[in-house]
């Protein structure tokens, strides 16, 4: 409980500091938005020729789109600084962090919280509240609830590539913008349900990097494409990604602290 | 001429010397262009009749995007550039004997090209490896290759010549910040980086056609791909030309007028 | 009480060399240096000691303390602070410790410093009356009573250093560790500063341990010294012991150093 507390209190710290520029986090929401913007109009132009894709309609489309896009979003809101973790590193400020009588990942969580992604957020909620409404899917209670398993499913996944992109800073700083193919590409190419791009990306999604498992897969369900129960449990499953990249993350600490760089 | 050429020379072995980055780049750019394939394929799936081009001229279309990337990105600003104008350090620019629109124009095809040139090869050679109609596919004609390459240089001088009005109006507001997003993010979708110009509904894309982004990557990309031929191949040359010489007309105005200002005030 | 036996650090450091050719072979195979930056150092402060840690860039003074605080693991040797292992009992062990980085911030750039502050109150846990008590005593020693509302941005360097040493001593640690604290500030500020750390010696019975390239810090705080060079601990004595050493007298820090590396031809 102290520690929700005191994350809290970071954020008011977070929102006074991004208070006394208020013209440039203006201007970065609407940029934001305005750049995943261009990704809808992709898929209105898209949808708009072609119909359907895969058997998915419009409104599927949407609905699948905004849960990535959100699950990205918020994940991206509160993993900023593992994203940005080679600066955090480089100028000294995780050893100042190490120096503080709480857990260090946590206290790396708290030192960032990016309210300009809020511009994208907003955009994953209307198409969300569109999907609903024009889709043809039989909401249910079990539905209703798999819609917001599969954003925090897709929260700790992100979260969890995040991490492993910070661990990796742990032990270099070069060449690490492939790491951008997980999380830019998945936002960018989650916005499609990711069966659609055949089994071999369905496989690596499924068993490498779960993004599957909280969108595809449930996806199925929730549209009634699938009658499979099963389905609905795997964000849950998704989640345990966090697992191995809390491992890396202790392993990458170790590291950290018998060499110092 | 010479000393345009030396600063070209500094900037672009400067670029290089990013190997790793551009190591990483590369496998970004495979897999981005081997999804956006993959993506097209199952819209092809969903209705082969209305594709608007070829998957060849698609797939041949996609890896020349990934691989020139660095040329025609809209994004790729300096801000190094942006920077010394808001501070003000653009002045010690102007004491070289050198002009500033043509220095900077000069910087921004140099570092365009450092990039694109570590990168372009093996995307090139790989996807044309590829089994079709997933990969590259080369014009048997000679005169097409010789087209394509003098509309891609068109293409990147275009796109130079537009991040120049955009350095220059700095000159002009306060916060470049948000033209830059603003601008950038019109200027991508309507390039045809988003999704591929014939793609878009036919009453929105003879407007988009008409525009002077559409001139960018959009014509020798699908020049060299065989969806643009016969008389639209004169047409969109002419274009490309027409808002090349518009958009270097327009920085250059602008670019004048700033100076005088900023001699006016005293930098 | 600080113990430390026999305590060695080494580093690796990727050798780099130039060319094209240089470049990939590194990708397959990356050769690397061996840097001593600690060998077999030995030194123990009693309790409200100030001690100057000295010694040229690069002699292992950062590592030291990166030690000493439980950033940093050593190879060899035995670390003691208050009975704890720093890198093993990091948590319990950094509310004991304050640590000043003088080219590094800990204060929030865009908001007022006392918000700051509270926010490493709820870090440090610290109870409501003795946060009161010792914020009231720090803002009075540093005269921070005009600049605590200012954002840390709008602060000279003199003002920033101040309230940056008191951010460090809110949880009233017993062991202080300072880090170049008067680099790059004016002649007031600088007096303000050692003023301020005698003072808190004095009332408090802190610990100090201070690097620094500041001979007048030395004289100013020091009673005793501790030289390293190249990793080694080439003296420990009194500032006084220190210039003895040097023949013939000699006036700056660097200029003592410099002999006593012709002595330890190292």
């Amino acid at each position: 409980m102290n520690s929700v507390r005191l994350y809290f209190i970071f954020f008011l710290m977070h929102l006074k500091s991004m208070m006394q520029h208020k013209v440039s986090f203006f201007i970065t929401l609407i940029g934001q938005f305005l750049i995943s913007f261009n990704v809808f109009l992709g898929v209105y132009f898209m949808m708009t020729r072609f119909h359907q894709v895969n058997g998915f309609s419009y409104s599927e489309v949407l609905l699948c789109f905004s849960i990535t896009l959100m699950a990205f979003t918020l994940a991206e809101t509160v993993f900023r600084s593992l994203d940005t973790f080679e600066t955090i590193i480089g100028n000294g400020e995780f050893d100042r962090i190490l120096l503080r009588p709480k857990n260090s990942l946590f206290l790396v969580l708290c030192s960032k919280v990016d309210l300009t992604r809020f511009g994208r957020l907003i955009q994953a909620v209307v198409m969300l509240v569109y999907g609903i409404c024009y889709s043809s899917i039989n909401w249910t209670p079990l539905r209703c609830i798999l819609v917001v398993l599969m954003i925090l499913g897709g929260v700790c996944v992100f979260g969890a590539i995040y991490l492993i992109f910070a661990c990796l800073c742990f032990f270099t700083l070069e060449g690490l913008e492939f790491m951008n193919v997980f999380t830019d590409g998945a936002r960018e190419y989650g916005k499609y349900p990711i069966g659609i791009y055949g089994k071999t990306v369905l496989f690596i999604c499924t068993y490498l990097v779960p993004f599957a498992l909280f969108q595809y897969y449930p996806f199925l369900y929730l549209t009634g494409k699938s009658d499979n129960l099963w389905y609905s449990l795997l964000p849950l499953f998704s989640a345990l990604f966090l697992i191995p990249a809390f491992l890396l993350w202790k392993l990458g600490l170790r590291h950290y602290q018998s060499t110092g760089s | 001429m010479k000393k345009y050429w030396s600063f070209f020379r500094i900037r672009f072995i400067r670029g290089l010397q990013y190997r790793t980055a551009a190591l990483s780049g590369m496998v970004t750019q495979f897999v981005w262009g081997s999804m956006e394939i993959l993506l097209f394929r199952a819209f092809y799936q969903a209705s082969p009749e209305s594709f608007p081009m070829t998957f060849e001229a698609l797939s041949t279309y996609v890896w020349l995007q990934q691989a020139f990337l660095a040329l025609y990105m809209v994004w790729f600003w300096e801000s190094e550039l942006f920077n010394s104008i808001t501070t003000g350090d653009v002045a010690y620019e102007l004491c070289r004997p050198v002009r500033l629109y043509d220095m900077w124009f000069v910087r921004g095809l140099a570092v365009r090209l450092s990039k694109a040139v570590l990168r372009c090869m093996p995307i090139l050679i790989f996807s044309w490896f590829l089994p079709a109609p997933y990969g590259l596919t080369l014009p048997g004609d000679v005169k097409i290759w010789a087209v394509t390459i003098l509309s891609m240089t068109l293409g990147l001088l275009l796109i130079v010549a537009f991040n120049m009005i955009v350095y220059m109006s700095v000159f002009y507001t306060v916060s470049s910040q948000g033209i830059k997003l603003f601008v950038t993010s019109l200027a991508e979708f309507l390039s045809g980086s988003v999704i591929p110009l014939p793609f878009l509904p036919d009453h929105v894309r003879t407007i988009v056609e008409l525009l002077p982004f559409a001139s960018a990557q959009n014509v020798p990309f699908r020049i060299f791909a065989g969806d643009i031929t016969g008389p639209d191949l004169t047409i969109s040359i002419l274009k490309q030309t027409f808002w090349l010489f518009a958009f270097v007309l327009i920085g250059r105005y602008l670019e004048k007028r700033a100076l005088k200002r900023v001699v006016i005030q005293g930098g | 009480m600080i113990q430390v036996e026999h305590m060695n650090k080494t580093f690796k450091v990727t050798r780099r060399s130039a060319g094209f050719s240089n470049a990939v072979k590194a990708l397959i195979h990356k050769e690397t240096d061996t840097i001593h930056a600690l060998s077999d150092i030995s030194f123990s402060i009693g309790d409200g000691e100030m001690v100057g840690y000295i010694g040229p860039n690069g002699a292992g003074k950062s590592s030291t303390i990166k030690i000493l605080s439980g950033i940093l693991t050593p190879d060899h040797g035995s670390c003691l602070i208050n009975g704890r292992i720093p890198w093993k009992d990091r948590r319990e062990h950094v509310k004991d410790i304050g640590v000043v980085f003088g080219q590094r911030t800990q204060l929030w750039w865009d908001v007022p410093v006392i918000d700051s502050f509270e926010l490493l109150r709820d870090i440090y846990e610290i109870p409501r009356n003795q946060y009161l008590t010792t914020l009231e005593e720090l803002i009075d020693l540093l005269a921070l009573e005009e600049i605590i509302k200012t954002p840390a941005r709008q602060l000279s360097l003199g003002q920033r250093m101040r309230c940056e040493i008191a951010a460090s001593l809110l949880h009233t640690p017993k062991i202080l560790f300072l880090d170049e604290p008067t680099i790059g500030l004016d002649a007031v500020s600088k007096l303000a500063v050692r003023d301020f750390i005698r003072k808190l010696n004095r009332i408090h019975k802190t610990t100090v341990l201070l690097t620094t390239h500041d001979m007048q810090d030395i004289d100013a705080l020091a009673d005793r010294v501790l030289l390293i060079g190249k990793g080694r601990l080439l003296l420990d004595g009194t500032l006084s012991d220190l210039k003895s050493r040097c023949e013939p007298p000699c006036a700056t820090l660097d200029e003592i150093v410099a002999s006593l590396y012709r002595e330890f031809q190292i």
